[in-house]
């Protein structure tokens, strides 16, 4: 059993969105030119944006369902995959624009990638501009049961754990559904906590300190105390630096509880229950047994999830794993530990 | 083994101002009326003391304060009594974080850390021989920064430059230069502590709500910083130049690296300045100190980040008289040569500071 749990079907244009969209905001973004939402998150042709191999004469990459099956799913063996769609719509300021496109780009993907490959899986993309909004679109999608997580960015406005946000992790709860959480920005606040930087390879790096930021954030603010079933999945973060993480946030927790008395759980405790990390990017040492002393940090076989984080370039060839995984837990990684994590995949959906 | 080391390095000690009239010896009429009318404003809303309440008063231990009065870390005889003789402290770097890096008036920043320059010398260095000041600059300012280090460099009290993490742009940029041409020039380490304040929020998913989160959010703050002068190419620039991160954690470094290293693989034709990998610069010019320690319960974990960035690259820290303080008889809590252990008490101070 293989399960991608991060691959990245690509919108073309936002113009294929707009058959998806009710007549006035499809009018709207012909009125006023809006032609397409890519972000700098992944800007078209960075080296790291589509591998080399991946990418087509003309165009983004990855724009179809064929093209994911022939490029994707076929060659890594894949049985389910779950498309998580980067298209730039967190970054729309208005509440009703950004609800608009969300719901037609979530629509699209159902047409053009749900509907053509049954393997296929997606996230629910949502706005955090408008928390009723979101909640609403939640709703709307979760009745599909090829929709099996919700999506958000790691680099938000105001940290996750904070209580507006909880409304979603109701809904997420409530309908078995994870909150993904990918790297990228909304970009109300610049990628680093010191303003912007000059080059992309420093904010494509940044993603793992905001993933850093949001993981504390969810746990000082009682996050799992309320959701105790919440299950939060880190995309496409890095996991490497996971162990150093919990260190710091125990001592913290140790000596400064009393600010948080409702954190009766440690960080680690509450890491190995509910949160579960993309295996790609492995930030990883080329030692195998540098690697396998790493996974004692981790302390935990439960914790990663098989991603190829198709057509982003992070690996050569099809060889996802680097050394230092054995068997058993490369087998777990593909199959157990998704299926744990995503309930909704164990049903026809 | 050894039982008790004594003749330990310890580079990070805050000593305190009993209040910001002790720096008026060393400040213009203009400055010191200036300072009474409106404050030092800095890139934060409280008129003094921090945006996040810390967990006790001052941020520092509750058995500090020194018995003449005032607040923790401002008595010499009482750091000497409670920390320097008492840890066998022999040598210690003093890290003033008073008011004045990060003031927002650039001038009034200027003159601030001349005066502190001038207090840390005259009120700490000259009356005990185990201490060595850092020369705090205005660091918004590169020219006037360049300019402080320039005037001090020549003094033999002054071990290092010290900037804050929080920068207003990443730190590497190339506006923040003129700092560490003048810190190479001279052979001063550039030491950069944790706080300050950017003027952006603690992290780059917003404000969170807890001391917790920005304490833990440090080490997130210092790793976009030590990204930042890799990327930028100061390593480059300037081959010789020591880096110390203080207090910023360190345990996260060897994932920051392999991170760095592989993007950097991936993206290299976008920084064709840098000639070396990024794990290469940061082996060659980059150092921490350990405080605050890491508490995994597994503590072997911490030995196995000691061997995996190097012994040579880890320097004792206590934070003295801060409330996270570490006693250096419980930071190597798993096993260790007697040569490593004088590495990181003493030996690579020695080789970081020593040749000044």
């Amino acid at each position: 059993m293989r399960i991608d749990c991060d691959i990245h079907p690509a919108v073309p244009n936002a113009a294929v969105l707009f058959p998806h969209m009710a007549d006035h905001w499809r009018e709207m973004s012909v009125v006023r030119g809006i032609e397409d939402l890519l972000s700098i998150n992944y800007p078209d042709n960075t080296p790291l944006t589509t591998r080399a191999d991946w990418r087509p004469a003309k165009g983004r990459a990855a724009t179809t369902a064929a093209l994911v099956a022939q490029q994707c799913l076929d060659p890594f063996g894949t049985d389910i995959a779950i498309c998580n769609c980067l298209y730039g719509i967190q970054t729309l300021y208005s509440d009703d624009l950004a609800a608009a496109y969300a719901s037609a780009l979530n629509d699209w993907v159902r047409a053009e990638f749900l509907d053509r490959d049954p393997r296929l899986r997606a996230s629910i993309v949502i706005s955090l501009e408008n928390i009723e909004f979101a909640v609403a679109e939640i709703e709307r999608c979760a009745t599909d049961r090829r929709f099996v997580q919700i999506l958000v960015l790691a680099g938000t406005a105001r940290p996750l754990g904070r209580r507006n946000f909880w409304p979603i992790y109701e809904a997420a709860v409530t309908h078995g559904l994870p909150l993904g959480i990918h790297a990228g920005s909304e970009l109300r606040n610049p990628p680093t906590a010191l303003g912007w930087p000059s080059y992309y390879l420093e904010d494509y790096v940044a993603n793992a300190q905001a993933f850093q930021v949001q993981l504390t954030s969810l746990f000082t603010e009682g996050v799992f105390n309320k959701f105790p079933t919440l299950k939060i999945v880190m995309l496409e973060s890095g996991w490497t630096w996971l162990p150093a993480l919990l260190w710091r946030m125990t001592k913290y927790w140790y000596g400064l509880r009393m600010e948080i008395p409702w954190a009766d759980r440690s960080p680690t405790e509450v890491v190995r229950d509910q949160f579960r990390f993309s295996l790609q990017p492995v930030d990883g040492p080329a030692d195998p047994d540098q690697m396998r002393r790493l996974f004692d940090h981790l302390g935990s076989d439960d914790l990663l999830l098989f991603s190829t984080d198709y057509p982003h370039a992070q690996f050569d060839g099809t060889e996802v794993f680097t050394a230092g995984f054995d068997q058993p837990l490369r087998d777990k990684i593909s199959g157990a530990n998704p299926l744990a994590t995503y309930t909704r995949l164990g049903a026809a959906p | 083994m050894i039982e008790k080391l004594t003749g330990i390095a310890d580079c990070d000690i805050h000593p305190a101002v009993k209040s910001m009239a002790d720096l008026e010896p060393w400040l213009s009429k203009q400055w010191i009326e200036h300072f009474r009318s409106y404050g030092a404003l800095r890139n934060q809303h409280y008129a003094s003391g921090a945006g996040y309440h810390k967990s006790q008063p001052n941020a520092s231990r509750r058995d500090a304060y020194p018995p003449d009065g005032g607040p923790q870390g401002s008595s010499l005889d009482f750091m000497r009594t409670q920390h320097l003789d008492a840890n066998g402290i022999g040598f210690g770097i003093l890290n003033p974080l008073v008011s004045s890096q990060g003031v927002r008036n650039l001038d009034h920043s200027a003159a601030l850390c001349r005066a502190i320059n001038h207090w840390q010398v005259e009120e700490w260095v000259a009356n005990e021989p185990r201490l060595r000041a850092s020369i705090v600059v205005p660091y918004e300012d590169s020219e006037a920064s360049a300019a402080e280090i320039r005037h001090w460099a020549g003094n033999p009290f002054f071990a290092q430059v010290l900037l804050l993490s929080r920068t207003s742009f990443p730190t590497g940029n190339k506006r923040y230069w003129p700092i560490y041409e003048a810190a190479a020039e001279n052979g001063l380490p550039v030491g950069i502590h944790a706080f300050g304040n950017s003027g952006w929020p603690v992290s780059s998913a917003g404000w969170p709500s807890f001391y917790m989160d920005e304490m833990v959010g440090h080490a997130q703050t210092s790793q976009s910083g030590l990204v930042s002068l890799v990327v930028e190419g100061v390593f480059e620039r300037w081959p010789t130049l020591k880096l110390v991160l203080i207090e910023s954690g360190f345990t996260w470094a060897p994932s920051l690296i392999w991170r760095l290293d592989r993007d950097w693989k991936i993206l290299k034709s976008e920084v064709p300045h840098l000639k070396l990998s990024p794990s290469e610069y940061i082996r060659r010019n980059v150092w921490w100190t350990s405080q605050p320690l890491d508490e995994p319960d597994n503590k072997r974990f911490i030995g196995d980040i000691f061997g995996w960035l190097g012994w040579d690259r880890l320097l004792f820290s206590s934070d003295y008289p801060h409330w996270d303080f570490d006693d250096p008889s419980r930071v190597i809590m798993f096993p260790a040569t007697d040569d490593q252990r004088r590495q990181f008490f003493i030996g690579n101070a020695n080789a970081v500071y020593g040749a000044r």
